[in-house]
């Protein structure tokens, strides 16, 4: 039995001043596809008396934490936070799926979910001369997992170093130092390891004397920002500083990129954190870019499922997956490129695009790699 | 600056800010007991919100119908001064002495001169250009207007914000609203005046705002056209409104309607957290207007809650029902586009089942919410507000008409929502209170 006590519970995360409007599960983008209703399990729980069962509970393991739910709810609970704590309810007991585990296991011991090893975490930029951050300088790029292995993603870390040098940033990476920031684990439910991590990244930054920190990804930048305690670094995703370089003329691009641009909101980056305009304002700027917008946009932007831990795991999952539809989306708006800024979104379009045969028609690309072929 | 006095005829007066259905009740209660009112509204018109609606709920009575003769009794009432066009800028004194100072905003037309024949809107090079507020937007006037013909003055007024002469300077050779006046009425030299006036007591009538659903961008009001708010399809029901009552989007009848209830209402993530009362009859009465003038539309309501308390509103709502309006329990969550049709996407709570409805028509049932200058107006007559943005009250039962400052009080929507027969009922309480005052003062006249 995975019973936990549901009324604590309830009480803890503000459950009981749900009105059942159905707002929640209305905008979920996998309620339409799955057995997850965050109306209703918040129902369940509150009608269980003390006890809730969470066997068998496998759409808890469907939710992107996309954050449609909390942004639509009009008495501001939070039913993706609760879901995270469901799962840390289970992870508690051990009951871990396997590809679960391997991720987890693989960020305790190589500080990275993807089994890669640590010493190789530097390797995508020695061919490039990027200041170490213990050598000073002014922002820390905090470059992440993906970007530091994942072949497709390291060109979206190289197109931010050349667009931050060009630009006169002074910014230093970790390498080898860095460790994952711990946002998927603690999405996943390893509330103990997230907070492991966050201690070992604190210590970290201080050593360094870091004062500004600039991410690759929406995610770190959403846990370093929201998820960390109070620690006093200014906390950016790159594109914020990005747009600032632009707006600035700090950085002038002198080539056109004469393309049909549609920009997909990544969930961390807008929903979470109501950063809209930056990436837009980037793509604005670059010479010969017409930029289209979905009709699902900023606020009403569709997950493309790659959050939540969703990267690892299927749950009540059937075939098609979010990006599928949303790389459909694209396409209808005749964009000949789908840019994004966000490491997970760029995979997940990128495998939809592969599924759809359609790499003839669109092309998925980060907003900085865009924005590197104008300069 | 020039300062008139105002002349109470030796008797005691009393102010009254605001002429909507609330002023105007409390006006004509406390001029009938024969005691003076200046009576201020800082539109063109005094009318309100009420002036704007169609028909009204449970009973579906005319709203200009029944309004329109009160109207016309402030306007020609011997002890009501009316001061449209008009904002108090300064009070002082207290209970039994107030001094206010209101200022006339210059219509740029004599009104002793104007017929409200309209000639003048005709000739208007942007007639059929500005936006009029009164219709919610969905129709276009002239830079010199009536809000609606039955406007009371019935006087053209020039909108400094959108007339050619008076925001660049020029107007062509001559002035076009000029030639067509024969009744030599425009002035375009007008500035403000300044009345000081002496009162004894002084009713807060001022009214709410309605919410702007931009606020929910998940809805996509002013992305789509096919979504609008209760007040623009009141607007677009009207007979007497710029479509002659006569429902149409993109150029056609609309045959998939979906009312969404609580739209800038309940809602504590945008700092709204109170019910505004009125929404669900008022989506009850729209439903049915929808009903009778779209014959064979689909009509769906999504609603959290059916709140129908008030005389008669529960007998309507079965009416609704019953005459073919679905209701399906779920506050819908975003609005797509889905080719020619915008699709409302919800939870049917009651089947437990996330929905996708497709309409042609979408109305968002947008709450009340405190004057956007509520603050100011609380400034300036040391009001308090409660924690909901609107006047607080001296106690929320037994005193809801006491400011909280003696001789001040309040009266309708400016204290918290209320539907029209409460409003006009606590406008009467307001006058009540406010005449036990002038009634005071008078006393204390005769006996010195």
């Amino acid at each position: 039995m995975l019973q936990i006590e549901s009324r604590q519970f309830s009480k803890e995360h503000g459950l009981f001043a749900c009105i059942q409007c159905g707002k929640c599960t209305g905008g979920c983008p996998m309620a339409l596809k799955t057995k997850l209703n965050p109306r209703m399990l918040i129902y369940r729980m509150l009608v269980a008396g003390d006890g809730f069962n969470l066997e068998g509970r496998e759409e808890l393991w469907d939710c992107t934490t996309c954050s449609t739910c909390y942004s639509r709810c009009p008495k501001q609970v939070n039913p993706m936070e609760a879901v995270i704590a469901l799962r840390s309810a289970i992870v508690e007991k051990g009951r871990v799926h396997p590809n679960v585990k391997t991720a987890l296991e693989s960020t305790f011991r190589h500080g990275n979910p993807l089994t890669m090893p640590r010493e190789d975490r530097g390797k995508w930029v020695e061919d490039l001369e990027v200041k170490r951050m213990a050598d000073g300088a002014e922002y820390l790029y905090f470059v992440g997992c993906s970007p530091s292995y994942d072949p497709r993603v390291q060109h979206v870390a190289r197109a931010i170093v050349r667009l931050f040098q060009q630009g006169g940033v002074d910014f230093g990476i970790l390498a080898e130092e860095e460790s994952c920031c711990g946002s998927e684990v603690r999405r996943l439910g390893e509330a103990g390891l997230f907070e492991m991590i966050a201690e070992e990244n604190q210590e970290l930054f201080k050593g360094v004397g870091a004062g500004k920190l600039f991410t690759t990804s929406p995610h770190c930048f959403n846990t370093f920002k929201n998820d960390y305690p109070g620690n006093g670094i200014q906390v950016q995703h790159y594109t914020q500083v990005l747009a600032g370089l632009v707006e600035q003329r700090a950085l002038e691009f002198s080539k056109k990129v004469e393309k049909t641009v549609t920009y997909h909101d990544p969930c961390y980056l807008g929903k979470h954190n109501n950063i809209f305009d930056e990436p837009r304002d980037v793509l604005r700027g670059i010479p010969g870019v017409k930029l289209v917008e979905m009709d699902r946009s900023r606020q009403k932007s569709l997950c493309c499922e790659g959050g939540g831990g969703r990267m690892w795991l299927e749950g009540t999952n059937p075939g098609t997956r979010l990006a599928q539809w949303r790389v459909q989306e694209a396409l209808d708006t005749g964009a000949d490129i789908l840019a994004t800024a966000c490491p997970f979104c760029l995979v997940t379009l990128d495998e939809a695009v592969k599924h759809l045969n359609a790499q003839d028609r669109l092309r998925v690309m980060d907003v900085a790699e865009i924005a590197v072929q104008a300069l | 600056m020039t300062t008139n006095s105002g002349d109470n005829g030796d008797r005691p007066a009393a102010l009254v800010i605001g002429g909507g259905i609330a002023g105007i009740q409390a006006a004509l209660d406390i001029a009938d007991a024969g005691f003076k009112v200046y009576l201020v509204e800082r539109s063109p018109s005094v009318g309100g919100r009420m002036s704007q609606l169609d028909k009204t709920f449970p009973t579906l009575d005319c709203s200009a119908c029944i309004l329109t003769p009160k109207m016309v009794d402030v306007g020609r009432h011997a002890n009501i001064e009316l001061l449209t066009y008009s904002e108090v800028t300064e009070v002082s004194g207290q209970a039994g002495g107030f001094h206010a100072v209101i200022k006339q905003k210059p219509r740029y037309v004599d009104i002793t001169k104007c017929r409200g024949c309209g000639l003048c809107a005709e000739a208007c090079r942007l007639s059929g250009r500005v936006i009029s507020e009164f219709n919610a937007g969905i129709s276009r006037r002239a830079a010199i207007y009536v809000p609606f013909p039955q406007a009371v003055p019935l006087v053209y007024t020039v909108d400094p914000e959108a007339c050619v002469y008076l925001t660049r300077g020029v107007c062509g050779k001559t002035f076009k609203c000029k030639d067509a006046c024969d009744a030599g009425a425009i002035d375009l030299t007008q500035t403000e005046q300044y009345l000081g006036i002496d009162v004894n007591a002084i009713v807060v009538a001022t009214g709410f705002d309605v919410f702007d659903p931009k606020g929910k961008p998940e809805f996509g009001y002013g992305v789509y056209p096919e979504v609008i708010t209760t007040l623009e399809f009141e607007r677009m029901a009207s007979a007497s409104g710029p479509t002659a009552g006569k429902i149409s989007i993109n150029g056609h009848a609309p045959r998939k309607v979906v009312f969404i209830q609580c739209v800038g209402s309940r809602d504590r993530s945008l700092g709204l957290p109170n019910c505004s009362r009125v929404c669900c009859m008022a989506v009850a009465k729209q439903a049915h207007l929808a009903h009778d003038r779209l014959p064979g539309a689909e009509i769906t309501v999504f609603y959290m809650d059916v709140r129908a308390f008030g005389k008669g509103f529960e007998e309507f709502y079965d009416r609704v029902r019953e005459e073919g309006v679905l209701y399906r329990r779920g506050n819908p969550s975003e609005i797509n586009r889905c080719g020619e049709y915008v699709v409302v996407r919800a939870e049917d709570t009651l089947l437990g089942e996330p929905v996708e409805v497709e309409a042609d028509l979408v109305v968002l049932a947008v709450g009340m919410l405190p004057r956007y200058d509520a603050e100011s107006v609380a400034n300036l007559l040391h009001l308090e507000l409660s924690t909901d943005g609107y006047f607080r009250e001296t106690h929320p039962k037994l005193q809801t008409v006491e400011s909280g400052i003696p001789g001040v009080f309040l009266a309708g929507c400016c204290q918290g929502p209320k539907d029209i027969p409460d409003t006009v009922a606590h406008a009467k309480a307001a006058a009540s209170a406010a005449l036990i005052s002038l009634a005071r003062t008078g006393v204390c006249h005769a006996t010195n």
